[in-house]
């Protein structure tokens, strides 16, 4: 295994009394994406501003592309890219002006920075739009001008906080696919979400963070895994055979939940073994199934068995500022 | 920290210039951006020139081309109003945060700032003095005398953008902003003589309206191209007899107590 990218050891930062993130440790391998997850106010963004030199930890540390975060803030602001909540590009500038902007502020060659350009507003299929005021741009091509933005000089190291809040769902998936493009190309990715889906989607490994303390980590599989096995779940045609379909079910797995309206059975301790007997049960005493599947938890039932509370329901305690 | 830094980022010039440029852009497609140095000096040399001008008597003076430096030095102190919502706007969305996750000095931000609101004051006063030539405002003292009039001009708008540094740092937002410079910068500068003769105020009142740096400032101008209205009082208070070393002394003084107090709230108020 490669030596981390990104590497986070014990964090702290307090706001006055109040502890916004609280030790919190992680590394990511070159090449992967992190996915920092967990609702608004857990913590996330301070920890990407902590990781990204914007802010400074009350304890710990934390090195990107082997800088610390602390003593070399240059170092790192010069290996890294940042995308920050909501899309902060210049308005009045052009998509053009804008990659222009942040790339001679790098110090790159100016060729350099018209060739990247170029390419950068192409891959992000915004070459029509680049003389254009990123005023006039909407959701997506916000997002996609700002993430390009963060790429022009090519760091090897992308922080993305919250890449896809507000997107409507088709440019969601557009940015995603962009994402998997540059983890292609070798760019390490921290992302912070709310979204567990996009989590499952793009991390490659999972930090739940809840009250600016990580809750679990590991592979979406594992995660999944951790908050208990998968269920088989049979969902029956016609309600008046639900009793009888149960009766069957029964028969051949022990433990069977009944959702009557549903008209949906479910065997947790199943095995996938069990699926053909069930089918085959069911087949021969004429019961249609709608669906019949193994299902695994979500990573939305992981968070709920993790917290108590769903993701999506905002914590009360919002970081100050 | 034996570990070599990959880039270094551009250099302090192209850092400044090309933050510089992206402001002066805005002004670009913002033209109405300019409304402040623009219009609005123009209206008041109007205003004053025609509608209070006729009211406003000082014997043996040509209310006019007297009027003129004090409307520029009005329009300086405003300087600073232009760098608050400048920095204000920047900070809170979020674009200083880019900023500083690049590796340039910090400090760039504010040079930059600071040398773009100097521009636009400038074109203010460029505006201003072609105004004055169509109500018959000339520099009568030579190039050497009028070009001092429009450095300490400019270098009384220096020492005003300390002040815009540090109310765009302190202030949570752009209305916050608003509502402080025009309650206070507006007062300040008609509180001196760059609209109306001192020597007729309450002397209470004419003690802090010829103690107003924007007064010598005025005064200085005046002097320096041949628009001075009456001979000064005897009993005049020191910065009227000295007016350019006044200037210079408020503006170091302004610096040197604000600059701090600024640096200090842009950085608490962008770290963390």
């Amino acid at each position: 295994m490669t030596a981390p990218v990104i590497e986070a050891t014990g964090l702290v930062k307090k706001f006055g009394e109040f502890v916004a993130v609280d030790d919190v440790s992680f590394e990511v391998p070159r090449g992967s994406v992190f996915g920092l997850l967990g609702p608004n106010g857990a913590g996330k963004t301070t920890t990407v501003r902590m990781m990204t030199t914007l802010a400074i930890p009350t304890s710990g540390s934390a090195r990107v592309a082997g800088y610390d975060v602390v003593t070399q803030p240059d170092a790192v602001r010069a290996s890294m890219g940042l995308t920050a909540q909501g899309a902060t590009v210049d308005d009045l500038l052009t998509g053009r002006e804008n990659l222009r902007l942040i790339g001679d502020l790098y110090g790159l060659p100016r060729r350099e920075v018209r060739h990247r350009s170029d390419d950068l507003l192409e891959r992000f299929s915004l070459t029509e739009a680049g003389n254009k005021v990123v005023k006039d741009y909407s959701g997506g091509m916000r997002r996609r001008i700002d993430l390009a933005v963060s790429l022009i000089a090519h760091p090897s190291v992308l922080f993305l906080d919250e890449p896809t809040t507000g997107l409507d769902p088709r440019s969601r998936v557009e940015l995603w696919d962009v994402l998997r493009d540059l983890v292609r190309d070798g760019t390490t990715l921290l992302l912070t979400t709310q979204y567990l889906d996009e989590a499952d989607q793009l991390a490659d490994r999972v930090c739940v963070i809840d009250h600016g303390r990580i809750i679990a980590q590991g592979t979406p599989l594992e995660l999944k895994n951790q908050s208990g096995a998968t269920s088989l779940v049979v969902t029956v045609s016609r309600h008046d055979e639900v009793s009888r379909a149960a009766d069957l079910v029964r028969g051949v797995v022990g433990d069977l939940h009944v959702d009557s309206d549903a008209r949906r059975l479910t065997a947790p301790g199943a095995a996938v073994s069990d699926l053909t007997r069930i089918a085959a049960v069911l087949d021969a005493a004429g019961i249609e199934v709608d669906d019949l599947g193994m299902q695994r938890p979500s990573l939305d039932d992981v968070f709920l068995s993790l917290t108590g509370h769903t993701a999506a329901e905002t914590s009360n305690q919002e970081v100050p500022q | 920290m034996s570990v070599a830094t990959p880039t270094t980022g551009a250099g302090r010039v192209r850092q400044i210039t090309t933050l510089v440029r992206r402001n002066l852009t805005h002004i670009k497609r913002q033209p109405e951006m300019l409304t402040d140095v623009t219009i609005q000096p123009i209206m008041f040399v109007l205003l004053f020139a025609f509608v209070f001008g006729g009211s406003i008597q000082i014997p043996g003076v040509d209310y006019k081309p007297w009027l003129l430096p004090g409307i520029m030095a009005q329009t300086i102190a405003f300087s600073s109003f232009i760098v608050a919502i400048g920095l204000n706007t920047d900070i809170s969305k979020g674009m200083v945060d880019r900023l500083r996750s690049l590796p340039i000095r910090r400090s760039s931000i504010l040079i930059s700032r600071s040398i773009a609101a100097l521009i636009h004051s400038s074109i203010g006063v460029a505006v201003m003095s072609v105004t004055g030539l169509f109500i018959g405002w000339r520099l009568h003292e030579g190039v050497i005398r009028s070009l001092i009039g429009y450095a300490l001009l400019l270098l009384f708008g220096f020492a005003m953008i300390w002040i815009g540094i540090l109310v765009g740092s302190a202030m949570r937002s752009v209305e916050a902003v608003n509502g402080l410079m025009f309650t206070t910068i507006f007062p300040i500068t008609f509180l001196s003589n760059a609209f109306a003769r001192t020597d007729v105020m309450p002397s209470w009142l004419r003690t802090i309206a010829e103690w107003n740096p924007i007064s010598s400032l005025s005064q200085a101008m005046r002097d320096n191209w041949g628009v001075a209205g009456q001979p000064l009082r005897a009993d005049a208070p020191w910065p009227l007899h000295h007016p350019e070393l006044a200037t210079i002394i408020w503006s170091v003084a302004i610096t040197l107590v604000i600059a701090p107090l600024a640096l200090r709230a842009f950085n608490a108020r962008t770290t963390d």
